[in-house]
Order: C-alpha cells, then sequence, then structure tokens
C-alpha cells in the first residue's frame, strides 16, 4: 500500500524543511534574493529567508525555511540495519562460556592515516562508552585494540597471529573519502591474500552505515552512538550462526 | 575571582614532587641526543632547503654525518668544518655536502680553535635570528592589542593553505583571537619536516615553514583589519618537535602545541626520543617567545574524565615542572585540560567547575588551555552546540586562558566556514553576558565543588608520589596516563637517539641554556 510522506513541520505533509547554507557573496539585499532564488532552484516552495549575516568579507550566511514539494512511497523504502539480538555483558559472556568452549579473539584499530581512536577506543577499552563495558572488560573475550595508524598489512598479521574471529575497523578522517579508500584497501588485502573469509569484519565510524560496510564488502557496518555491547553481541551470534 | 580554599602547603608539595621526577628525567635527557635535535642545530645554523628527491638537507647532512660515524660528536663542530673547508655560507654547504663535493673526513689543515670560533659565530647568529622573532612580534603586538581572557582559539582544516587562509580571514572576523592549522593527520610520524607550500592534506594541512608565513602575513593583515593582534599556532610533537619549534620561530608563530609525553601516548613515539626532543623544542620556545600548548585534555578521551582527573592535573604539574626546566616562564606555559565529563553524569557541570577551578588556582600565571567537550558530541548538532555554550560558561567562569572554541559539527565533519561562524557567535555571546561571573560568585566553603577540587588534589598527590618511587618511564610502561602502555625502547623514532660522546658538542643549546630571556 503506498505511503506518501514529506517532511513535518506542524502540520502533517506541510514539507517544512529548514536549512542553513553560506553563499559566497558579500551581505545585502540582492545576497538574500540570491539565497531565495537558490532555494526555489531546489525546487522548493515558499521560501522564507529567515537570517542573513556577514560572516566574512564576500561570504554571507543564512538560515531559511521552505516547503517541500516531493512525497515519497515511504513503503518501497528499503535499508537494513545491523540485525542482532540485544545482549548485555553477563548475557554475552554467559553465550561464549556455554556455546563456545573458547574465548573469542578480536583484534581493532584504526587504519591507514587516520589518528582517531575515538571510535575505536569506545568499542575496545576496557571502560567502554556510555555504561556500557569495553571488550576488553570481557572475559570471555580476548580484545586486541591496536591504536591508530595502523597499516592493513600489521593488522592482518596480527589477526592472523591472535587467531582473530573478528577485525574491528574504525576510520574517523572522511575528508576526500579517506575513509572510503583505507576501508577498500583493506579487503583487496584480504582478498588478495585469500582470507577474506577467515575473519568477520566490522566496519565502524561517525560516517558509516550498515548499507554502506555491506557494500564495501564488510559484514556489518556501525555508526555514531554504537555501545560495545550491540558490537559483541553481532559478533557472537553471528559466529553462532556460522557454525550452525 | 572566587577561589576554592586550597592548602597551600599541600600545593608547594605537588610542585616539588613534579619537579623531582622532571628533574629525574633531566638527568637522562642530558646524555642523550637525537636525529631530530642535530637537524635542529642546522635549522637555527641557517640550512633550509630540499634535494632533488625532496629530502629537506638538514635530513640529508645528518644522515651524512651518522653513516660517516661521527653524529656522537654533535653536528655543530663537523658542519661549522665543513663550512671552513667549502669556504662557502651555510646553505651552500650544506647542498655540497648532499652532492658529496665536501664531506667530513676531508682536512684541509682546519684547527680545531677555527672550528671552535666557527661554532660560537654560527650559533651566535642563530641566537640572533631568536632575538628578532622576539622583537617583531613584540612590535606588532604593540601595534595591535592583545584581546582579553580568554581568547578564542579556532582551527581551520581544510588541506590546503590558501584555503585556510580564506577561512582563517573568516574566523577572525568572527571574533577569532587564535588560528591554529590542523596538520595532516600522519605528520607527526614524519621524520622530517615537509618543504614549501601545501595544498594537499588529510584532515589538516602540512607544517612546512613556507605555510607558516603564508599565514602569518594573512593573520598580520586580517589582525590590522580588525585591530586585534591575531595569534598563530602550530603543532610541535610527533618526531620533529624541535625542528618545527624552530621553523615557528623563524617565522613568528606564537603557540605551539607541545606536550612532554602525548607523543608517547598517543603517537607511539619512543619516550626518550620525546624526552630529549622536548626539551630542545621548549628551549627555543623560551627564546621565542612562544607559548605551548600542554595535551592533557587527550587523556580524557580514553580516559573516564572524572575517575582519571588527577592524571590530568599529574601531567599539567609534569608539564610544568619540565618546562621550568627548559626555562618557559609561567606565562608561556598553555597547559592543557578538558570539558569531557558524560553530560548524563548529575550535576556534570559542577565536576567540569571544580576542575577547571583547581587547574587555575594551581597555576595562576599560566595561560591555561582549555578544550572544549568532544567525546560525547553526537551528530546532533543542535545538541553539540547546548555543549558547547556550557562549556563556554565554565571557561569564562573560572577564567580560563586559551578556549578552543567547540564546533557543532564536531562529530561530523571539519569544520565548515559557517560552524565556526555558529561556534564564535556562541562564545562571543556567553563570554560577554557572563563576563564577571566570576567575581560576583563564591564556591561554597565545604560544597560539592570544594570538595570535588580537594578531592583530585589529594589524589593526585597520592598519583605523584607512585610516579616518583618508580620513576616517569617505568609509570608510561606500566599505562599510568590514559590508560596506554609504552615500553621503554619502543616506539617510532628510537633508532634515532644516540649517547652523546665525552666531546659532544652543541653551542647553541648552550647559549640557549645560559641566556634565558625570561629571568
Amino acid at each position: 500500500m503506498k505511503q506518501n510522506i514529506k517532511p513535518y513541520g506542524d502540520t502533517i505533509n506541510d514539507g517544512i524543511i529548514q536549512l542553513s547554507f553560506t553563499l559566497p557573496v558579500e551581505f545585502g539585499a540582492k545576497a538574500k534574493k540570491a539565497a531565495e532564488l537558490y532555494v526555489l532552484k531546489l525546487n522548493f516552495d515558499q521560501v522564507s529567508v529567515a537570517h542573513a549575516e556577514k560572516i566574512a568579507d564576500d561570504f554571507t550566511y543564512f538560515v531559511v525555511f521552505a516547503k517541500a514539494k516531493p512525497v515519497l512511497d515511504y513503503s518501497t523504502v528499503v535499508a537494513s540495519e545491523v540485525k542482532t539480538v540485544e545482549m548485555d555483558f553477563y548475557q554475552i559472556n554467559d553465550l561464549i562460556r556455554k556455546e563456545f568452549n573458547r574465548k573469542i579473539s578480536v583484534v581493532g584499530a584504526t587504519i591507514g592515516a587516520d589518528a582517531h581512536t575515538v571510535g575505536i577506543d569506545a568499542i575496545m577499552n576496557m571502560k567502554g562508552y556510555n555504561q556500557d563495558y569495553g571488550l576488553e572488560r570481557y572475559p570471555e573475550m580476548n580484545a586486541l585494540n591496536m591504536g591508530a595508524q595502523v597499516t592493513c598489512e600489521d593488522l592482518l598479521k596480527e589477526a592472523l597471529d591472535k587467531k582473530a574471529d573478528a577485525l574491528l575497523v574504525s576510520q574517523t578522517v572522511t575528508q576526500k573519502d579517506a575513509h572510503i579508500r583505507n576501508f577498500t584497501e583493506l579487503i583487496e588485502l584480504l582478498e588478495a591474500e585469500n582470507l577474506r573469509s577467515h575473519f568477520l569484519l566490522l566496519a565502524g565510524g561517525p560516517r558509516v552505515t550498515h548499507d554502506l560496510a555491506i557494500e564495501l564488502g564488510y559484514d556489518a557496518g556501525f555508526g555514531p552512538g554504537t555501545v560495545p555491547s550491540r558490537v559483541a553481541s553481532f559478533i557472537v551470534t553471528t559466529l553462532l550462526k556460522g557454525r550452525k | 575571582m572566587a577561589t576554592i580554599p586550597l592548602d597551600q602547603n599541600q600545593i608547594e608539595r605537588v610542585k616539588a614532587i613534579a619537579l623531582e621526577i622532571a628533574e629525574s628525567v633531566q638527568e637522562y635527557i642530558v646524555n642523550y641526543s637525537s636525529d631530530s635535535v642535530e637537524r635542529t642545530v642546522l635549522r637555527l645554523y641557517g640550512v633550509d632547503g630540499v634535494n632533488e628527491d625532496g629530502t629537506p638537507l638538514p635530513n640529508r647532512v645528518v644522515e651524512k654525518a651518522r653513516e660517516a660515524g661521527i653524529l656522537e660528536h654533535g653536528i655543530s663542530p663537523w658542519f661549522a668544518k665543513a663550512m671552513l673547508i667549502s669556504g662557502r655560507d651555510e646553505q651552500v654547504t650544506a647542498e655540497l655536502l648532499e652532492q658529496d663535493q665536501v664531506d667530513f673526513s676531508f682536512d684541509k689543515n682546519v684547527t680545531p680553535a677555527d672550528i671552535h670560533q666557527k661554532e660560537g659565530e654560527l650559533a651566535n647568529k642563530a641566537m640572533e635570528v631568536l632575538k628578532a622573532t622576539n622583537s617583531a612580534k613584540r612590535e606588532k603586538r604593540e601595534k595591535t592589542p592583545l584581546p582579553p581572557n580568554p581568547w578564542r582559539y579556532i582551527i581551520v582544516a581544510t588541506g590546503n593553505i590558501y584555503e585556510d587562509r580564506t577561512q582563517a580571514k573568516s574566523a577572525v572576523f568572527s571574533g577569532a583571537d587564535i588560528i591554529a592549522v590542523i596538520r595532516s593527520t600522519a605528520q607527526s610520524l614524519l621524520d622530517y619536516v615537509p618543504y614549501g607550500p601545501t595544498t594537499e592534506g588529510f584532515g589538516g594541512t602540512y607544517a612546512t615553514q613556507a605555510n607558516f608565513r603564508i599565514m602569518r602575513d594573512a593573520l598580520d593583515e586580517a589582525g590590522l583589519e580588525q585591530g586585534r593582534y591575531i595569534r598563530l599556532v602550530n603543532y610541535s610533537s610527533g618526531l620533529c618537535m624541535a625542528e618545527i619549534a624552530a621553523c615557528a620561530a623563524f617565522e613568528d608563530l606564537d603557540m605551539l602545541l607541545n606536550d612532554s609525553m602525548y607523543g608517547i601516548l598517543f603517537r607511539d613515539i619512543n619516550m626518550k626520543r620525546t624526552f630529549i626532543d622536548q626539551y630542545l623544542s621548549r628551549l627555543i620556545c623560551a627564546h621565542a617567545d612562544i607559548i605551548i600548548n600542554t595535551g592533557e585534555d587527550n587523556y580524557l578521551t580514553t580516559s573516564d574524565a572524572v575517575e582519571a582527573a588527577h592524571t590530568v592535573t599529574a601531567s599539567q604539574l609534569i608539564n610544568e615542572a619540565m618546562a621550568l626546566k627548559a626555562g618557559l616562564p609561567a606565562r608561556l606555559m598553555g597547559l592543557g585540560h578538558a570539558f569531557e565529563i558524560n553530560p548524563k553524569i548529575e550535576n556534570a557541570f559542577l565536576y567540569e567547575l571544580a576542575h577547571a577551578q583547581l587547574a587555575r588556582q594551581l597555576f595562576p600565571d599560566a595561560p591555561l588551555k582549555y578544550m572544549p567537550p568532544t567525546k560525547y558530541k553526537s551528530t546532533d548538532i543542535f545538541h553539540a552546540h547546548c555543549l558547547d555554550t556550557m562549556f563556554n560558561l565554565a571557561s569564562v567562569t573560572t577564567d580560563q586562558g586559551i578556549h578552543l572554541a567547540g564546533i557543532l559539527t564536531e562529530a561530523n565533519h571539519t569544520p565548515l566556514m559557517q560552524d565556526r561562524f555558529q561556534s564564535l557567535g556562541n562564545i562571543n555571546y556567553v563570554f560577554n553576558v557572563a563576563k564577571d561571573l566570576g567575581d560576583e560568585i563564591e564556591f561554597k566553603q565545604d560544597g560539592f565543588i570544594a570538595k570535588r577540587a580537594q578531592t583530585v588534589l589529594d589524589e593526585t598527590e597520592a598519583f605523584l608520589n607512585r610516579i616518583r618511587e618508580k620513576g616517569l618511564m617505568e609509570s608510561i610502561t606500566e599505562g599510568g596516563f590514559a590508560g596506554i602502555s609504552r615500553p621503554i625502547d619502543g616506539g617510532k623514532g628510537h633508532g634515532g637517539v644516540f649517547a652523546k660522546s665525552s666531546d659532544y658538542s652543541n653551542p647553541v643549546m648552550q647559549l640557549l641554556e645560559n641566556n634565558n630571556p625570561n629571568k
């Protein structure tokens, strides 16, 4: 059944969207008109330039409200997210103890030139993130966080050495799509070495979605706000499925 | 300003322990040098430029000295000798050495006295250059006055120095007092300083002397237009701490990110290398009137900001002690800390005030570097903006020095022009409406904030005592800071550390040590 939707302001299907952007022109009446015309060109209706301000010589900043015209049939939308059973720290460790009779080995790193460890640390460090323990704290896991600026080769070497069940790869820097290139480089290395099927491969980062990760050849992708137990339960349940 | 009642004896005690810790590291530092220290000597002597492959000449000359087996004596006497043999200036002599037209073994009856004299000339000339940057900056600051506290610090990070220039000027227009050009993400691990203007970088722009100059000129221009002096910041961290400090001094930079332990912990750079390099870099900063910015804020991105608060304070005290060893006065110590407590914790803001106020009182004359929230910023930019507002309030209330602007799109991308505008708008608003709040309030004697500050100070004292017993290097090995453990002989750059021979010569370093302009 069709389900047409539009952005919602305060009345169903009013289509209201707030936009903010900068135009490389000097502030003035002409700049404001330009903002209005530009948003009209984007196929909006009833464009209202709510705020315009000079933010530098030859640059003007705008806040604009406008009504969007297109409708979307929501029933045709397909998107996936990582499907996993919600389990906590104790349930996950119990499950490993009961089902595996060995520790689960996980190796994580921020690869390439990216120097940010915030993502991988949130998932792996003892402390964890948002009151949710990191994988290093799991008694039934051997979790190794290699930190940042790790080469794909070093990650693979460590993964083989530690007989890793899963690799966690984080990317924070997205300028000029550096993250896509780095994620791809690892996949290419694993395929060249014929080792892709050896590991569960998980991608993470502020601009990572599950769909993007799947498209790049990973098993799952985790975006901002992900807590460690979510990653842990994905790893454990997926490994379990693979065995059965 | 409102103060928390703290025991002055305890403050003196923790400072004395920190000094002892720094002194034990200093005992090690004096017996060793590194490739990058020797390259810095060459830069201070006037060697610059790259060879045909793009390798900097200071690197090539030091490599040649290492190959010739003479580096342990210091590059200075050998380079002075090469100059006497070539009869040319510093730059041409370096080029001739690189092209093997002069070498270190060739001896045309150059006497030790001649070499000694030449070294003295080179070292004195280097000191003159450092003095010149000092007076150049003083003149500029007289022409365009410095802004009031806290100074608004904004980053630019497009990867292209010319684009950075546009971004920086717009930030100055919106109220920025300090511009930091974020470095390309892997530069800390390069064992050389890149050369020339650059237009390609990842997550930032390469720190090169040419880029420093381009931005300095742009900021001088913007400062004149806006009627206030705009400070320029870069990074003296990684494998080239002292070399970058020299380049920064040449181009009149005002601040450098410079931490005695950051590279060890967060970039896995060898700890001996870092301690040796930071010492010379700070000697240069003391002479060139450059404020160092230390990196304690980073501890809290990996550790919990409440549990690990004392490690921040302890590190500030150690950074202060090491800075004192290098002759830096308090006014050049931008000791770092951060507003990183989980916003879900009840009264998180009171904890933040306690930590910020403690830092203020422990280092009353230092321009404290206060970092905005990053760890708990979500991709909801509107909520992120709220977090920054509270951060701005804590900063102005506790009279912080160097206020790093929180950016609402922190968790999304490197800032857009309009993100900086929003950020500065928020700061300008809060700093104005709460300008004298700190002078109006009093902290309750036995209230939450006072008790919390006391707890952190007590934990700091206990922690410092443990470090003193074990030694700083061993404490780092055991993961005492930021929960990160680094082996003493591990990490990058270890190969570039060497023991000085008994006749090691480095007269410019001696002059830097013995002629502190801040005494």
